[in-house]
């Protein structure tokens, strides 16, 4: 065949079967014009609405349950987390978790960083009060200097040599799970320890994805202690989606940990974000935006992020050599509060910079915490957005800010639009997104009565809003094994899942959060790892997690896989 | 080229067969029949940690160097003795390479390498997350950008685009190639696919009937790149022309690269990284040319001089170029390493580019000279030279919209 022919045939084959690429639109504008905000949704479709936007994925029997209860009081129970009662499976496993329920003080101790254990040598630090993680961290101390020692060269480990056969060493190393299990396992207790301290991380990963929990955390305490601070995180979000009961919360917690985005892997944030999310963001997303607002403004995780913790007032800035700095000051009003169009100069910038001067935390490699450095506050007059706030302030110069920006009309407007882009539509209905603000503005930034106003519109509940949105990453993961019934053992490969899928939990660096927009989650890269997931969560492929095998049988694996990776699992 | 157009023309027969013929092959028929201009390519190096660019480049010529940095300074070029191999490369008789970038010694000597020295953020930051981010959206000081410099220097185009014209290999896209138009990250080209099958044909064929637009194109972009990337790999890429890459992630970074590259899949802009360039501690060996910064840089100059050779003409239509987040210490510290610092250095290769030289203004190093009294001053800023790149090497009109805020001032380092 010539090769013109065949350019001719595909040619024709392609016009034939593929609408033009041009045809791609990142809004949706042809479907969901403004009217279908205004067309109601039958009544049979408003219950999955609800569990769509309102909870990670509905599981077998949600829509049963919603319809039981009532829809409007499933509402209203979702809308006041506390009288519902947690899921005893969801806190059991969140229990073995132990780093979400430390204070950062406690977690640099308990799973402390390379330099923090050098510390510990030294006698600056001391060690962890618990007898098996002090006994690990003087073996990873050990090891480390032998290997200082010895210079960089980790090839050939003569310690491991003597503890290990050359077969032994072969199955931890490359061996099936179980293989790799069994020989752990076949090591005599009291050499154990000694082995895992000696094993490189890599071998460790490997096992403890097949570890029994009272293993695994002996293991990642061995993989690297500050690792696991990371790891419960992770683990705990997708666990707190899948499993928890108060689902709506979860939701919110997402939305307002992202809204006030902090970047995990920043130095010492790396230990500051577990309590940040625990006691910052959790207890608020229900309350007073002010309240809310405040809690971040003083919280060591947002002020090492954002840098406010080094911004040092003109009469003290000679000494410090180093001065202003207006990073926190200008996200604040560009992506906290105000918006970028929110009205406000870069002379605003700098005088909130100015008032947040002494914000600082203390001993903030050590999980320290906020306090308020009168010696480096810029004591002069400043004015923002208008207001004059007099000279001779201190601590009250910031929160005088923080009234002024959340009693502003473009901060309820701006806060509202985000949350309709969330709750509603990618492109949120001007009109909601209105009587919300307003709601905002009436109520003195009662976030709860803003969810209602929304919860209580004709948009959330019509046509225009239905299955509109992608699901991101984590809603793609969570939402699949909710409706599979999956049973998860531990979250660890899931969240690994999340990140293939492109949203690394609590590593967004920028402080923009990822986009509330869903149209961003989807891109080629991304594409592929949802149908890869889908196929190896249907056939019991992701480590820790399991689906129900006679469902999974008796509809074959692939059909079941298929239906996730679908086109229609990836909108809600 | 006969070779590659049978191999075209067997997968197109072979994609017929099967009902799915994808955009691409036609268009690579096309090329295969009668080439268009080809597309210029620019690839960029982020070397992670802070390079410590004054052993890299090392100013031989400027005494006070060697003051600053008794026991980790690289020794001053010799002619030939013994010691040779740990001194300084010379390139003009005030600057050296470090001994382990031997290899790009011959790309100097041809041209096809340029170094800019005293160049970096002009942003004060000595944080790597900072520094890194301010790097790589283009926009020094300003925080909450939230595309990459290289995605908004991709030109806008309509209709048919390769789902392949931009590409990180790692598996996170990074922050340069984020933004509004398509890019992808692959672990590496072999992965990019669906490992069953049977699967794989179902989800095409949902995907191509998905009644949502934005997923009927996706789906469609993501298959045809499964596609290009699993006909690319039916032949077992042997690298041209000698090369040798250094085993690990960067050598099968640009491996990677070079390969898509000649196989001619529409790739504009490519990502790589290298990390481990945070030498607090023991930066030099025993000698110059062992320990820690001279196995990095051993790997480094390996890799970059094997995709030169490998790619050997088509770097015609080539620039690469390396950039890390700031520079280190003038001065060594307590450990014999170096800490934080400001400006760099940044290698630009390729055949449009003006080579054998070392751009940029030499600052000094006196204590005067010094930024803060303790870095290599700032004399260019890293957007004149990716600045230059976009506007002279891509032919981009839009540099304001790619690093919004700032005034070209170009060096003059790539052709017009």
């Amino acid at each position: 065949m010539r090769k013109s022919t065949i350019v001719a045939l595909v040619l024709a084959m392609v016009v034939g079967v593929l609408p033009p690429l041009s045809a791609r639109s990142r809004k949706k504008g042809e479907e969901t014009s403004s009217g279908a905000f205004q067309k109601p949704l039958p009544k049979d479709q408003r219950v999955e609405q609800a569990l769509n936007r309102l909870t990670f994925g509905a599981r077998p029997g949600d829509e049963e349950r919603v319809k039981s209860i009532g829809l409007n009081k499933w509402i209203d129970l979702e809308l006041h987390p506390n009288r519902i009662r947690e899921n005893p499976v969801l806190t059991a496993k969140l229990k073995e978790l132990d780093s979400l329920f430390m204070s950062s003080r406690e977690m640099v101790q308990n799973y402390p960083a390379p330099q923090m254990v050098r510390q510990m040598v030294n006698g600056g630090l001391p060690y962890p009060s618990d007898p098996d993680r002090r006994m690990m961290i003087q073996k990873l101390v050990a090891r480390f200097e032998r290997r200082q020692q010895k210079g960089q060269n980790g090839e050939s480990d003569p310690e491991l040599a003597r503890l290990l056969t050359a077969d032994q060493m072969r199955q931890l190393r490359a061996g099936t799970p179980e293989q790799r299990l069994a020989a752990f396992e076949a090591i005599p207790i009291d050499q154990r320890d000694e082995v895992l301290a000696e094993l490189p991380p890599g071998v460790l990963q490997g096992l403890f994805v097949v570890a029994p929990p009272e293993l695994r955390r002996k293991f990642e305490l061995a993989a690297g202690p500050q690792q696991v601070v990371a790891r419960d995180l992770g683990e705990g979000k997708l666990l707190r989606a899948i499993y928890s009961n108060r689902q709506l919360e979860e939701v919110l917690v997402d939305f307002w940990f992202n809204h006030f985005n902090v970047f995990l892997d920043k130095g010492a944030d790396r230990y500051l974000v577990t309590a940040y999310e625990r006691d910052v963001i959790r207890p608020r997303v229900l309350g007073k935006f002010r309240d809310l607002l405040e809690a971040t403004a003083k919280s060591p995780a947002m002020l090492f992020y954002l840098d406010n913790w080094q911004s040092v007032g003109s009469p003290a800035r000679a000494a410090a050599r180093r001065g202003l700095n207006e990073n926190y000051g200008r996200e604040l009003l560009e992506l906290h509060s105000l918006g970028v169009d929110g009205g406000y100069t870069q002379k605003d910038v700098t005088e909130v910079a100015r008032c947040f001067t002494g914000w600082t935390i203390r001993q903030p490699q050590l999980g320290g915490e906020f306090f308020f450095n009168e010696r480096t506050h810029d004591k002069g007059e400043k004015t923002v957005l208008g207001v004059r706030i007099p000279a001779g302030g201190g601590i009250e110069d910031g929160e005088k800010v923080l009234d002024i920006v959340s009693r502003r009309p473009a901060t309820a407007h701006f806060v509202s639009n985000k949350l309709a882009q969330r709750f509603v539509a990618d492109d949120p209905p001007p009109a909601l997104v209105e009587r919300m603000a307003q709601t905002f503005l009436k109520t003195g930034g009662d976030l709860r009565a803003v969810m209602k106003t929304m919860l209580d519109s004709k948009e959330f509940w019509s046509v225009g809003a239905f299955r509109s949105k992608f699901k991101s990453p984590l809603e793609m993961v969570a939402s699949s094994v909710r409706t599979l019934s999956g049973d998860v053992e531990f979250a660890f490969a899931l969240n690994n899942q999340v990140t293939q899928l492109g949203e690394p939990l609590y590593r967004k660096l920028e402080p923009t959060g990822y986009s509330n927009s869903s149209a961003e989650w989807m891109n080629s890269a991304s594409l592929l790892a949802r149908m890869n997931f889908a196929l190896n969560l249907a056939n019991n492929r992701v480590p820790g997690v399991k689906v129900a095998a006679a469902e999974a049988a008796s509809q074959g694996e692939a059909s079941m896989g298929i239906s996730l990776g679908s086109p229609e699992f990836q909108k809600h | 080229m006969s070779t590659r157009r049978i191999f075209l023309r067997d997968s197109a027969l072979a994609m017929i067969g099967t009902g799915a013929a994808p955009l691409w092959l036609e268009r690579a028929l096309y090329a295969a029949e009668a080439p268009a201009p080809r597309k210029k390519i620019l690839i960029a190096i982020f070397q992670r940690g802070a390079a410590d660019g004054l052993n890299i480049v090392v100013p031989h010529g400027e005494p006070a160097y060697y003051g600053l940095r008794p026991t980790i300074a690289i020794p001053r070029p010799r002619a030939t003795d013994d010691k040779q191999a740990d001194a300084a490369i010379d390139l003009d008789g005030f600057f050296g390479l470090h001994p382990s970038l031997a290899p790009l010694k011959p790309l100097f000597d041809q041209r096809h390498l340029a170094v800019v020295d005293a160049v970096g953020s002009p942003d004060a930051t000595r944080s790597h997350f900072d520094a890194q981010d301010y790097m790589e959206s283009g926009t020094p000081g300003v925080k909450a950008t939230t595309d990459g410099w290289m995605n908004r220097a991709l030109p806008a185009k309509e209709g048919n685009v390769s789902p392949l014209r931009a590409l990180s290999l790692g598996s996170v896209l990074p922050r340069s190639l984020r933004g509004p138009q398509p890019a992808i990250a692959l672990q590496s080209v072999g992965d990019f696919q669906i490992r069953n099958a049977q699967a794989a044909k179902s989800f095409e064929q949902l995907y191509l009937e998905a009644p949502d637009a934005t997923l009927r194109a996706t789906g469609r972009e993501t298959f045809e790149a499964i596609a290009m990337l699993q006909a690319v790999q039916k032949q077992p890429y042997r690298p041209a022309g000698g090369a040798e890459y250094p085993r690990g992630r960067f050598g099968d970074s640009l491996r990677q690269i070079a390969q898509l590259v000649k196989a001619e899949v529409g790739l504009e802009m490519a990502f790589a990284d290298i990390g481990g360039w945070d030498h607090h501690v023991n930066e030099l060996g025993q000698r110059a040319s062992e320990g820690q910064l001279a196995n990095l840089l051993r790997e480094y100059g390996q890799a970059l001089s094997a995709f030169w050779q490998d790619l050997g003409d088509r770097m015609g239509e080539v620039v690469l170029v390396t950039m890390s987040e700031f520079g280190r210490t003038a001065h060594e510290n307590g450990n014999r390493g170096t800490d934080h610092g400001h400006a760099n250095c940044m290698f630009v290769m390729g055949g449009p580019v003006k080579g054998g030289r070392v751009y940029g203004r030499w600052p000094g190093l006196e204590r005067e000279q010094l930024y803060e009294r303790r870095d290599l001053a700032l004399t260019s800023d890293f957007r004149d030279v990716l600045g230059e790149l976009v506007a002279h090497h891509l032919g981009s009109s839009g540099i304001a919209g790619v690093f919004p805020g700032y005034t070209p001032k170009f060096l003059g380092l790539a052709g017009g």
